[in-house]
């Protein structure tokens, strides 16, 4: 195939580049035109061609070699280093896949903002785009520094478009502090794997990077700042804090974009440092992200089960869903380290396939909640309720999302946790003895997991959109535009196709999987069957699974609906004593989710305030408070605070003490000399 | 350059001049520590740079470093003539002939004085084992000077003792580099020289305003300025 790619001289990176300009070319054309809404809306829908470019972008860098090129544009003397590999290829693809349905929804969703605030969103959309595939492309530490913090600007600048509301300002503010503390992080890391390598024109290129030598020490440490780095952006506890503060003061596409594609660039960092640019690996690095990626899991599953906002709830379950794909990560660290190199491409699969999985249905999640929060103007699930009547295209669009997040069959979702509890079942004896002892104990808490995340979805979708609607205003809920409906459909319908057709997809990513493991996952059963090496062991084959469940629905509402439609008897039910049933009978939010906050009181701290007994409108509520804030953050503050106190003292205003200070400095400093 | 071996013979009566004028430049050092009227602030001022371009003079003629004759003269010109006749018209626009009154005793800064020249000549006998010049045993007196000229300026309320006190301690600087290596490069010596000018006339500035803003030379009035 690379012949052709010789003979016509296409090279995918140029593609993409041609991609990233076209999108910077948007963002351009937006400041002009900012007056002019009908002009600015028509930049989406641009937006989600080129994501559509993207996406064919992307899946030639899957299947032809990499391809590199140098650009000469930023600092004289330092151009830009682009390069495009399976591994770059596939992620574009995600960002391609995610950002095309989100842009199309985006064209319907935006134009009922106001002005000044669509111009913001028209202008930073772009460049936030822009800048995620210029991470992807980077092939040396200044243009990846540059992307990485355009990124993070862009999306603070897309978290704060609605400025006049103090919390967002804040949780904005909380972002880009998060952001930037990882970004010097990864600058640190950029400094450690540059280390000892050559100065000069190739001085922090990506290349000279891999052949640079470093001692184990080294490595460590570069992979420490990197996971720290990369950490923060990805949500990692205790570095989530940001998260479910900007994701719900984002508008609902931006969160969309941030949770479902921000996050996976982190995870693409962290391969890139963690599996190219370092030749050596080292097996505690792996049990350190799998602990790391096991807490995240669990601790965002928990939360997400007692929130009742459901953008927060939404952003809780992204950090869930990070600690699995970390998880998924350091098993294959282990593997790769261990010389397992069949199971390191499984465990490295099922990161890809739940990376891109994550990508399309939180995407779909998080659009379909903007339009929830259109149609009832609140993200409260106190507010909300039977939207299904009013919302059926929105309502069935989005539990397909819910089911595939859920983990069920036959969605993509079932597809790569099943995958990630394979690698964790195929474990055989590691090296490390105590490993041994604790993995079983991960793939129960990974199972534990899942079906926790599986509640939590049964309550986001039960409460918005059955029952009861338990606000009277949602009887003038409208369900969403066509850009809408057409944005979520594509997200939803690549959701089942992922789940149906998961052998193609496998073998789709597995030249990225290859330059990561220097192995591919076997398929052991052919197209229709998913059998990851050993059909004997286990398979999964969802199209004949699907085509019975299809088969039984059919037949069920067949006999149901020409068997006993006849027999049919309609007359009034016994009221059970009750005279009326109404909305505050039916379960609430924090009513179902109550169960999980008891069990796990001690991972938060609750705050409850309970209606008094003459009360008559008795209003019961609770928030649960991350408790990384008193063990972590609040310390931190105080401490910061203390020594800005301690140094104030030393501010006198007189200048003979400025003058003293200076002088026993100077004493100090020669008795050393001396 | 002249072997110390060499010139010993003739280096007898002009070194005991420059371990003099040495001597007499920290009595200056410590007449200026104890001196409360700025006028006379002044006159030991430029008392200081004659003896310091004399003794410069005396080790550039017999050292043959011919260099140092630029500073020798950079020194007469801005530290005997034009500064200190710059800070008498200050004085006297300004009308601030009063005299100082410095923040501690007497004596206690006269016993500090002295506990500092102990430390610098502590401090510089390595030092001066290390140098190669004819005076290098003057180096203690250098360190010394810049540290008497450091605490005037710790030891005075008013912003003119301080900028002497300044001045001063360049002085010392100016000293120690001589006695350590005969003299730092001429362009740095002129920038060094250029930079005290200016900052000078800077400060003349600066001093009428400080008087227009605060009705008061005393920086104590200035501690309300500070942040809080």
């Amino acid at each position: 195939m690379w012949r052709m790619s010789e003979i016509t001289g296409y090279q995918p990176v140029v593609m993409a580049w041609a991609g990233v300009l076209c999108w910077l070319a948007l963002a351009l054309l937006a400041i002009p035109l900012r007056i002019h809404k009908r002009w600015l809306l028509v930049g989406f829908p641009l937006a989600a061609l080129v994501g559509l470019w993207m996406i064919a972008v992307g899946v030639t860098g899957l299947l032809l070699p990499a391809s590199a090129q140098i650009v000469p544009v930023g600092f004289p003397g330092l151009p830009v280093h682009l390069r495009l590999d399976a591994l770059s290829g596939f992620f574009l693809l995600l960002l391609g896949m995610s950002a095309f349905g989100v842009s199309v929804y985006a064209r319907g969703y935006f134009q009922h903002m106001e002005i000044g605030e669509l111009a913001r969103l028209a202008i930073w959309y772009p460049v936030f785009l822009a800048a995620m595939a210029l991470v992807l492309l980077a092939n040396d530490a200044y243009a990846f520094m540059v992307a990485w913090e355009l990124m993070a600007l862009s999306s603070y600048f897309l978290v704060v478009s609605d400025y006049r509301v103090e919390e967002i300002r804040k949780a904005g503010f909380l972002y880009l502090l998060m952001a930037h503390i990882g970004a010097v992080a990864l600058l640190l890391c950029f400094g450690v794997l540059q280390g000892n390598g050559h100065a000069g024109d190739a001085a922090f290129t990506f290349s000279a990077m891999r052949h640079g030598v470093l001692t184990p020490t080294q490595a460590s440490l570069a992979f420490l700042f990197a996971l720290i780095g990369f950490g923060a952006k990805a949500g990692l506890v205790p570095l989530h804090v940001w998260l479910p503060e900007a994701h719900p003061a984002a508008p609902s596409p931006v969160s969309a974009l941030m949770s479902g594609v921000m996050l996976k660039m982190a995870l693409y960092g962290l391969l890139r440092i963690g599996f190219d640019l370092l030749s050596v690996r080292q097996e505690w690095w792996g049990v350190l992200v799998l602990v790391l990626g096991l807490m995240t899991a669990l601790y965002g599953v928990i939360f997400a089960a007692v929130q009742s906002d459901i953008k927060r709830l939404l952003a809780w379950s992204s950090i869930e869903n990070v600690g699995l794909i970390f998880t998924g990560l350091g098993l294959a660290i282990i593997f790769s380290v261990e010389g397992k190199g069949g199971l390191a491409a499984l465990a490295l699969t099922a990161v890809l396939y739940h990376a891109l999985n994550h990508a399309l249905f939180k995407s779909l999640l998080f659009v379909g909640t903007g339009s929830v929060l259109h149609a009832s103007g609140t993200r409260l699930m106190s507010g909300l309720g039977g939207l299904m009547r009013k919302m059926p295209w929105t309502g069935w669009l989005m539990l397909l999302g819910v089911l595939a997040i859920a983990g069920l069959p036959p969605l993509n979702g079932f597809v790569s946790e099943w995958l990630l509890l394979q690698a964790f079942l195929f474990t055989p004896g590691l090296n490390l003895h105590y490993l041994n002892m604790m993995l079983p104990v991960a793939t129960a808490s990974i199972a534990l997991v899942i079906a926790l995340a599986a509640y939590v979805m049964v309550k986001f979708y039960g409460v918005i959109f059955l029952g009861q609607p338990r606000n009277p205003a949602l009887k003038h809920a409208h369900e969403t535009g066509m850009w809408q409906r057409m944005g979520m459909l594509w997200l939803a319908s690549a959701c089942v196709l992922l789940g149906l057709l998961p052998s193609a997809v496998i073998v789709l990513i597995s030249p990225a999987v290859q330059q990561l493991a220097g192995r591919v996952l076997t398929n052991d059963g052919g197209w229709l069957v998913l059998a990851p090496m050993d059909a004997a062991r286990a398979s999964y084959a969802p199209l004949p699974f699907w085509l019975a469940i299809l088969a039984v629905l059919l037949l069920v509402y067949g006999l149901v609906r020409f068997r006993y439609t006849d027999r049919l008897r309609r007359s009034a039910a016994w009221q059970c004593g009750f005279p009326a049933v109404t909305a505050r009978m039916q379960d609430s939010a924090e009513g179902f989710g109550q169960p999980i906050q008891h069990i796990f009181s001690s991972f938060m701290q609750v705050e409850r305030q309970f209606p008094q007994p003459q009360d008559r409108t008795p209003h019961y509520a609770s928030a649960s408070i991350d408790q990384w804030w008193h063990f972590l953050y609040l310390p931190i503050v105080a401490a910061v605070n203390w020594l800005s106190r301690q140094a104030a003292r030393l501010q006198h205003g007189r200048i003979q003490w400025y003058l003293t200070y200076s002088f026993i400095t100077l004493l100090v400093l020669l008795v050393f000399v001396q | 350059m002249i072997s110390t071996g060499a010139s010993g013979m003739i280096s007898g009566w002009y070194l005991q001049i420059v371990n003099l004028l040495a001597a007499l430049l920290l009595l200056i050092s410590f007449a200026m520590l104890a001196q409360r009227r700025v006028v006379g602030l002044i006159s030991l001022f430029a008392w200081q740079g004659a003896a310091l371009a004399v003794s410069t003079a005396i080790v550039a003629v017999f050292t043959a470093q011919w260099h140092l004759l630029y500073s020798v003269a950079l020194t007469l010109l801005l530290k005997v003539v034009i500064i200190p006749w710059f800070f008498y018209r200050l004085v006297r626009k300004l009308g601030m002939s009063r005299d100082v009154e410095p923040l501690l005793n007497h004596s206690l800064i006269m016993l500090t004085g002295i506990v500092l020249v102990i430390f610098a000549f502590n401090l510089a006998l390595p030092i001066s084992q290390m140098a190669g010049t004819v005076m290098r045993s003057t180096l203690g007196i250098a360190m010394a000077c810049v540290l008497l000229s450091f605490l005037m300026m710790i030891t005075r309320t008013k912003a003119l003792p301080q900028v002497i006190g300044f001045m001063a301690m360049e002085n010392g600087i100016f000293f120690a580099a001589t006695s350590a290596t005969y003299g730092m490069p001429l362009v740095v010596e002129l920038g060094v020289a250029l930079d005290v000018l200016v900052g000078v006339f800077v400060l003349g500035i600066f001093f009428f305003q400080i008087r227009e803003t605060f009705e008061s030379m005393d920086l104590r009035q200035m501690e309300k300025r500070k942040e809080h």
